[in-house]
C-alpha cells in the first residue's frame, strides 16, 4: 500500500502530533515499510483462522462490586501537568 | 407529497452498580470534584482496568429482558479520541463483539422495535470552563461509571412510538433493578437519529443525529421540529446534510453543532488490557431464573386474577415498589380494588407531596391493610381514614394508637346516634315539615346536622337509617 504525505498529515492530526517537514518525509517512508509488511501477511490464507485479539489464554478476569476508598485528591492531582486545588486543568475545551 | 419520518434511537443507561466499571471507586452521584477517583479512572499510565462482574451481569440481564441474543465470547474495544472528558484519550467500549445483539421490544398496538445491539462502556468526566482562569477544569467523578448503550434499528415512525418504547425500556430496567433511569440526573440519555422520506419509499433519506435529549418532552418536541425542518428543506428542493444537531430547549429548535474535525475516525481496536468475556450456559441459566416478572405481565395477572380495571393495573405497576406494595397489601387480606384505590389516590398523592419514590416509602403494607380493614368493618369513616393515613405516612406510625389518641373511632353505637337524631329533629321543626312536604333536600340538611353533632365520626349508613326511621314515625 502506498503511503502519501496527506495520509501522514491526517494521522498526525488524529494523534495531535506536529511533524516538521523533514520528519514527515521520513515518517512517510517508514510507515510505508510497516504497512508494506501487512501486505506480506495479507498473502496468507486465514479462512479458518479465528481472529486473535489477546495473546494469553485468559478470560473472565473480573472483580466484585465492592467500594474501595478513592485516592487522595492532592496526590492524584500532583501527577497532572496542570491542576488547581480540586481539578485537573486543560486548555479551553468547552464553549 | 406525504412524508414518512424514520427514527432510530441510541440510549445510554447508567447502571446501578456500587462501583465503577473498571475500578473500585464509588459511583455515588455528586461529591466534591475528583474525590471519587483513583489512578485507573483518571487514566494514569501503567494502571490496569479490571471489569466489574456486576456490570456484565446487569448488561446480560437487560439483554435477556429485551429478547436479545447473548454473545458467548465478547470483548472490549478502544474508541480513540482526544477530548479531555476522557483522560486516557480513548473510551473503553464494545464495537466488534457487543455483549447482546438482535433483540426486540413489543411497544403495544402490534408494533415491535428491533434492538440492533446492546454494549457496555464507560462514562466520561465533566468539563467546566473557568472564565477567570480561561482554562477548563476536569472533574473525573463520573468518569468510569458503567453504562450500557442500547441501539435500535430505524423502526420508529413517530414521536409517540419513541416515547412508548422509552417508557417500556425504563420500566423494564427499573424492574430488573439494573438502573434507576433518572433522566434528570442523566442516568438515561437519548440520541435520536432521524430522516424523512416520501411515504411508501423503501430507501432511507439522509439522517441527522440529535444528542443527549434529557426529557420525554424534549424528545417529542425535537422530533417534531427536526422532521418538519427536513421536510421543508426537501420540499424547497434543498438537501439534508448529515450532521449532529443540538436541541435548544429554550428556542424550541435544533442547531448544527460545530463539527469536530475528523470526529468520526475513532480507530477502534481490540482493548488489550481486558481479557475476553466468555458466557457459560450455567451463567445464563442463573440470570434467566433471576429475571423478575415485568410490569406488563403483572398487569395482565392483576386483571385476570383480581379483576382489577386495566387503568388500575397500569398505575399500580408503574413502579416495581408499588406493585410489590400492592401485592403484599392484598396478601394481608385487603380487597384488591380497595388497595388500588388507596394506591392511586392517597399513596401516590403522599409520595408526590413528599417528592419521594415508592421504593423509599416508610409506610408498610400492614399499615394500609389495617386502615382498609377498619373502614371495611365500619370502625373508621373513609374521610377520617384518609386523615389518619396522612398522619402516619411519613413514619409508618401505629394506626390504632393514632385513632385512640385522637378519639377518631367511628360511632356505630345506635343508642348514641338515636339520641342525637331525636335532639336534631326537635331543634329543626321547619326542616322536618319540609321533608314531610316532599323536599328531599331537607333530609340531607338533617343528616349534616347529626354528623356535625357527632364530629363526623358516625357511620353514614347508621345515621341515614335511624333518621329515616324516626322521621317516618313522627
Ligand atoms: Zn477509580
Amino acid at each position: 500500500m502506498k503511503i502519501t504525505e496527506e495520509m501522514v498529515d491526517y494521522i498526525s492530526q488524529l494523534s495531535r502530533l506536529q511533524l516538521p517537514p523533514e520528519e514527515k518525509t521520513a515518517m512517510t517512508a517508514e510507515l510505508e515499510q510497516i504497512v508494506g509488511y501487512m501486505d506480506v501477511l495479507n498473502t496468507l490464507d486465514t479462512t479458518d483462522v479465528e481472529p486473535l485479539s489477546h495473546v494469553f489464554p485468559v478470560k473472565n478476569v473480573m472483580r466484585a462490586d465492592q467500594v474501595v476508598p478513592s485516592y487522595d485528591r492532592a496526590s492524584l492531582l500532583a501527577g497532572a501537568p496542570a491542576a488547581d486545588k480540586d481539578a485537573f486543568l486543560v486548555p479551553k475545551a468547552v464553549e | 407529497m406525504t412524508w414518512e419520518t424514520v427514527i432510530g434511537l441510541e440510549t445510554h443507561v447508567e447502571l446501578a452498580t456500587k462501583t465503577k466499571i473498571f475500578c473500585s471507586c464509588t459511583t455515588q452521584f455528586g461529591g466534591d470534584p475528583n474525590t471519587h477517583c483513583c489512578p485507573v479512572c483518571t487514566g494514569m499510565p501503567g494502571t490496569l482496568p479490571v471489569l466489574n462482574e456486576k456490570v456484565l451481569e446487569f448488561a446480560v440481564k437487560a439483554g435477556l429482558a429485551l429478547n436479545c441474543e447473548i454473545t458467548r465470547r465478547s470483548q472490549f474495544d478502544r474508541k480513540n479520541y482526544f477530548y479531555p472528558d476522557l483522560p486516557k484519550a480513548y473510551q473503553i467500549s464494545q464495537l466488534y463483539l457487543p455483549i447482546c445483539h438482535d433483540g426486540a421490544v413489543d411497544i403495544g398496538g402490534g408494533k415491535t422495535i428491533r434492538i440492533h445491539e446492546l454494549h457496555m462502556e464507560e462514562d466520561a468526566g465533566k468539563l467546566v470552563h473557568d472564565p477567570w482562569l480561561d482554562q477548563t477544569k476536569a472533574d473525573y467523578n463520573r468518569c468510569g461509571v458503567p453504562l450500557i448503550e442500547i441501539v435500535t434499528e430505524p423502526d420508529f415512525r413517530s414521536a409517540e412510538e419513541v416515547i412508548a418504547y422509552l417508557e417500556q425500556l425504563r420500566s423494564t430496567l427499573q424492574y430488573l433493578e439494573v438502573s434507576d433511569c433518572k433522566m434528570q440526573e442523566g442516568s438515561l440519555r437519548c440520541d435520536v437519529n432521524l430522516s424523512v422520506r416520501p411515504a411508501g419509499s423503501d430507501t432511507f433519506g439522509t439522517r441527522t443525529e440529535m444528542k443527549n435529549l434529557n426529557s420525554f418532552k424534549a424528545i417529542s418536541r425535537a422530533i417534531a421540529y427536526e422532521s418538519r425542518r427536513q421536510i421543508e428543506l426537501l420540499e424547497e428542493g434543498k438537501r439534508v446534510v448529515q450532521e449532529t444537531r443540538r436541541w435548544d430547549e429554550n428556542k424550541d429548535a435544533t442547531y448544527a453543532m460545530r463539527s469536530k474535525e475528523n470526529a468520526q475516525d475513532y480507530r477502534y481496536f481490540p482493548e488489550p488490557d481486558i481479557p475476553p468475556v466468555e458466557i457459560s450456559e450455567a451463567y445464563l441459566e442463573r440470570l434467566r431464573a433471576e429475571q423478575p416478572e415485568m410490569a406488563q405481565a403483572r398487569q395482565a395477572r392483576y386483571q385476570a386474577h383480581w379483576g382489577l380495571p386495566a387503568y388500575d393495573a397500569q398505575m399500580v405497576t408503574s413502579q416495581k415498589a408499588l406493585a410489590l406494595f400492592f401485592e403484599a397489601t392484598v396478601a394481608l387480606g385487603a380487597q384488591p380494588k380497595q388497595v388500588s384505590n388507596w394506591i392511586m389516590g392517597e399513596v401516590l398523592g403522599q409520595l408526590s407531596a413528599h417528592g419521594m419514590e415508592a421504593k423509599d416509602m416508610a409506610l408498610t403494607p400492614a399499615t394500609l391493610a389495617r386502615l382498609i380493614a377498619l373502614v371495611q368493618e365500619g370502625k373508621l369513616n373513609r374521610n377520617t381514614a384518609v386523615k389518619v393515613f396522612e398522619a402516619v405516612f411519613a413514619t409508618n406510625g401505629d394506626v390504632d394508637a393514632y385513632i385512640r389518641e385522637h378519639g377518631l373511632e367511628q360511632v356505630s353505637d345506635t343508642g348514641l346516634v338515636s339520641s342525637v337524631v331525636e335532639q336534631v329533629l326537635a331543634a329543626n321543626e321547619k326542616s322536618v315539615a319540609d321533608f314531610k312536604a316532599g323536599k328531599e333536600k331537607a333530609f340531607g340538611f338533617l343528616v349534616g346536622q347529626v354528623m356535625r353533632q357527632l364530629k363526623g365520626q358516625a357511620a353514614p349508613a347508621v345515621v341515614n337509617q335511624l333518621l329515616r326511621e324516626q322521621l317516618e314515625r313522627q
